[in-house]
């Protein structure tokens, strides 16, 4: 009986163990299978096809150009590698200017071979029209049924996930938004965290470092919202008073924030990392005539290197990964930044700003998981450089 | 040997950068907590007038622009006490497995490595997560039940860490020591070692807690509701949530004048119960580090 | 001449008296030994010269130390200064993370020498110095941690003595190595004395009556009998002497 309990208890044990590589898993595969169908979606809305004339030579094209074609910023077709002619684009919805409720018919039964044989009539013209209401035999082609391409999403310079007819799925300025906000947070927090990790581990006495120390745990408890509602309420308009902008929502609200979010992880293992530095180092250095400061930054900080870079990429992960603040602060544009002072938008906030709006299962929900798929691997891989950056540290040290 | 050109002064110039120095890292570190009381201070001073009775006992009225907030606390509490039965059972037993039973290096590498990985992931990837997992394929819609679920696997990696931690600390030959007396290994970490490493875990608990009262992004979409006067009834009700309520009344409120208020009010009490969590940490681990010594 | 000079030394860890009334004068280019058992003080009082304890919170120093007739103690006295002036050797090798170059180069540099030429020069003077020259010559820019422990303590030598100080202090220079290295060191130090004075620690007995001109005894704080070495390990005068050198106790 004692040995079956034992057995049990230890099998429990066992399979909890690997709970998180089970959840690292679930992650993935859910992740992935969402975020994968995206590159299964059609280009165009599912359900609608758009109509060409038959003699049109152009038969495929990009959701760049589509919705470059039917915001009319293109209106040639020559553009688009097609003969000289004007492009006239055909929504559903303008249907009532060139028929009457006649010839549709009252439950707009005709509208479709009304529509097939307008097209038909005009060389030029581009309909965008439910792909059933099209009837087979009309004299018009569709265009070529092409899913969303890797390439686009990934070398997109366009987010803009509700254009029809053709939404646009480029990450580059979301990817661009989070690199500028976290580099710039880190290059804000790094002078800062490895000042007070040096102050705290070599300089201050233990009375201060104990008073310190709690300071900069409470800094790490605070809750992201409550960062971001002080960014919004104080350091937004500060920063629109200063530099004198039109909206004080920008990315250096958001650095800002961050390395201030940034900076409990920067300086806890930074200074964990330079309390580690042998004593007998410091005494070699001192007992030459060094000065405290010459021995922290010709022996302390290089010893200690290795450590104070894992919790720089550390804070850098949690600067990318984090959402909550830099959603009410950035003021969430996704252009491509020109300069850290115009709005911004990372791959987070998109996330969180967005899914509640895009309805289950469509493209615009399942690039949202593409995006969390990204998100997962840059962390994973940031969090894979700390492991290889202690593992190498530990491996010199033994 | 003759003696190296020292030069003259050098000594001096030396002393006076590192005062220079020392006095950077003290105004940068004093910089540092003035930012804490600042944030701290600023919403103490604008929340304080706002805390009453009734804000903290009562429902959101008028389209949330008066009455109380006491839904979204409920709700954080009901939320922090369902991660907590999620997470600590399965985290404990993990850090209990990685520290007394997995005997393979690699196993503990791997392992180790995987926790360190889930840790990192982002709270808004976790709210994916829980979404497409508990919501949707699940069938468990928004719900206490998913949010708690997903802010406990959010909180996982932190309950191991700390127990694993705890138990490294305990030297061998206490283990050794029961295992002499015919005590078998279960009855071992079940008498010795768990009694023994409990008040670290225990702080480790409560941290994590905090960081579960706290977070938004996982709960946006598998749990967090806008506006649910009512108490949930059941683990499959929506509820409400501090951070998410500060988050939708400091970003999307119909009446700024008059929410902002009740904002500064929301933002004080999240900070209140992180305080709390905060103090009570340090209180437990100076307690149990005088008793222990 | 007298090189140092301790006067009714005596040194707190807070409430806990580590040394008590130390009186002792050490003579210039001579090799004193400290002997005694571990937790007597004699690490302690080696300490005080190089004002090493001063890092130790709660440490306190009554009397006075004088090197070169000067009190090292005195307000005004920079650390940095007579650290300089006072060489240390550990008791385990701690070469810096850097190159053997850099090793021996570092105290020339942190004390202002920017002379390239002189720094190799004498980079080369102290490695000989330290018997290691032949060893690494042609691996300077290599890693110190690339050495044997007993090249590694060789080199701090080396790195000691390039700073060119006038005294050197050894805490147990040679517990942490083998007999073969060990012989080096000693062999070492009877050569250096024409360059320094040096007040050694050691543990070993036979060590100290090799290497040393003097050896003071050292028991719970305070110093028992301080002679030549070959009184003290033929004829002391003290009982307590006799029992510990007879290995009766320690």
């Amino acid at each position: 009986m004692k040995r079956i309990l034992e057995k049990a208890v230890k099998w429990l044990l066992t399979a909890s163990g690997f709970v998180t590589s089970v959840v690292i898993l679930l992650i993935i595969g859910f992740l992935f299978t969402e975020g994968a169908g995206l590159f299964r979606e059609p280009v165009v809305e599912e359900g609608y096809v758009l109509v060409l004339n038959k003699e049109n030579p152009v038969s495929a094209m990009t959701a760049a150009e589509i919705k470059a074609v039917f915001d009319e910023d293109v209106v040639n077709w020559k553009d688009l590698g097609g003969p000289d002619m004007a492009i006239e684009t055909f929504r559903l919805e303008d249907v009532d200017e060139y028929f009457s409720a006649e010839e549709l018919g009252p439950q707009y039964e005709n509208a479709g071979g009304a529509i097939a044989g307008l097209v038909e009539s005009r060389p030029g013209m581009v309909a965008f029209v439910p792909g059933s209401m099209i009837p087979e035999d009309a004299g018009v082609k569709l265009a070529e049924d092409r899913n969303i391409s890797p390439g686009e999403v990934f070398g997109g310079r366009e987010w803009f996930p509700t254009a029809t007819p053709a939404p646009l799925f480029g990450i580059l300025p979301l990817l661009a938004g989070t690199v500028w906000v976290s580099l710039f947070a880190i290059i804000f927090a790094l002078p800062f965290g490895i000042s007070i990790a040096v102050y705290m581990s070599e300089v201050a006495s233990e009375k201060v470092r104990g008073f310190l120390k709690p300071v900069i745990e409470l800094l790490n408890g605070i809750p992201s919202v409550v960062y971001g509602f002080f960014g919004l309420i104080v350091i937004v308009p500060m920063l629109q008073q200063v530099f004198g902008l039109p909206v004080g929502e920008s990315g250096l609200a958001g650095s800002i924030v961050l390395a201030i979010m940034a900076l409990p992880t920067i300086v806890t293992v930074a200074e964990d990392a330079m309390r580690n530095c042998p004593r007998t180092l410091r005494e070699a250095s001192l007992a030459l005539g060094a000065t405290k400061w010459q021995t922290i930054y010709k022996v302390v900080i290089p010893s200690s290197m290795s450590g104070i870079a894992s919790g720089v990429v550390l804070g850098i992960g949690r600067a990318v990964g984090e959402t909550m603040a830099v959603l009410m602060v950035t003021g969430n544009a996704a252009v491509i930044p020109s300069s850290i002072l115009e709005p911004l938008r990372t791959i987070p906030a998109t996330i969180a700003a967005e899914l509640g709006e895009a309805p289950a299962g469509g493209a615009h929900y399942q690039s949202l998981f593409l995006l969390g798929v990204i998100l997962f691997f840059i962390t994973f891989l940031i969090n894979m450089c700390v492991e290889y950056i202690s593992a190498r540290n530990r491996a010199k040290n033994s | 040997m003759n003696i190296p050109p020292y030069p003259a002064g050098h000594s001096a110039r030396k002393r006076r950068s590192q005062t220079i120095a020392f006095i950077v890292f003290r105004v940068l570190s004093l910089l540092i907590v003035l930012v804490l009381f600042a944030i701290l201070g600023f919403i103490i001073y604008k929340g304080a007038g706002v805390i009453s009775w009734d804000f903290l006992t009562k429902a959101p009225e008028d389209g949330m622009t008066s009455g109380g907030i006491f839904p979204a606390i409920v709700g954080t509490l009901l939320l922090m006490l369902g991660s907590a039965i999620v997470a600590f059972p399965v985290g404990i037993m993990s850090g209990i497995y990685m520290n007394e039973y997995a005997s393979r290096g690699w196993v503990v590498k791997f392992i180790r490595l995987m926790t360190n990985n889930l840790s990192g992931v982002p709270s808004i990837v976790f709210g994916l997560f829980g979404m497409a997992l508990f919501v949707k394929y699940l069938g468990f819609g928004d719900s206490i039940l998913a949010g708690s679920l997903t802010l406990g696997l959010l909180s996982l990696p932190l309950v191991i860490r700390t127990t694993e931690e705890a138990l490294k600390d305990i030297p061998d030959g206490i283990r050794e020591g029961s295992l002499a007396l015919g005590a078998t290994k279960l009855q071992t970490i079940w008498k010795v070692v768990l009694p023994m490493g409990m008040p670290r875990i225990i702080t480790g608990l409560i941290l994590s807690l905090g960081r579960v009262s706290g977070e938004t992004a996982p709960i946006l979409f598998t749990c967090a509701a806008y506006f649910f006067p009512q108490l949930p009834s059941s683990v499959f009700d929506q509820c409400m949530a501090l951070p998410y309520h500060l988050y939708v009344i400091s970003t999307s409120g119909t009446d700024i004048e008059a929410q902002q208020p009740i904002a500064y009010g929301t933002a004080l009490v999240l900070i209140v119960i992180v305080l709390i969590i905060n103090l009570a940490a340090g209180f437990l681990r100076k307690h149990f580090e005088k008793r222990l010594r | 001449m007298e090189k140092i000079e301790a006067k009714d030394v005596n040194f707190y860890y807070g409430d806990f008296q580590a040394l008590k009334h130390i009186s002792m004068s050490i003579p210039q280019n001579k090799v004193v030994a400290f002997i005694g058992p571990s937790g007597c003080g004699k690490s302690t009082f080696l300490r005080l010269f190089n004002r090493m304890n001063d890092l130790v919170p709660g440490a306190r120093l009554d009397g006075e130390i004088l090197i070169d007739s000067r009190n090292i103690y005195a307000p005004g006295i920079q650390v940095d200064e007579l650290r300089k002036e006072v060489g240390m050797v550990f008791q385990r090798p701690n070469p810096f993370p850097k190159s053997i170059f850099e090793n021996v180069a570092y105290g020339l540099k942190v004390n202002g020498v920017r002379d390239k030429e002189f720094i190799a020069h004498r980079v080369e003077e102290a490695l000989k110095g330290a018997a290691l020259w032949n060893e690494v010559k042609d691996k300077l820019n290599a890693s110190a941690f690339a050495l044997s422990g007993g090249q590694q303590q060789r080199l701090c030598i080396a790195r000691a003595m390039a700073v060119s100080p006038s005294v050197l202090l050894m805490d147990e220079p040679a517990s942490a190595l083998d007999p073969i290295s060990t012989a080096k060191i000693e062999e070492l130090i009877c050569e250096m004395r024409d360059q320094v004075t040096i007040v050694i620690v050691t543990h070993n007995m036979q060590q100290a009556s090799r290497v040393s001109d003097k050896t003071a005894f050292f028991y719970m704080g305070e110093m028992v009998e301080y002679d030549d070495t070959k009184v003290i390990f033929t004829n002391p005068h003290k009982e307590a002497t006799q029992n510990y050198i007879t290995g009766r106790f320690g």
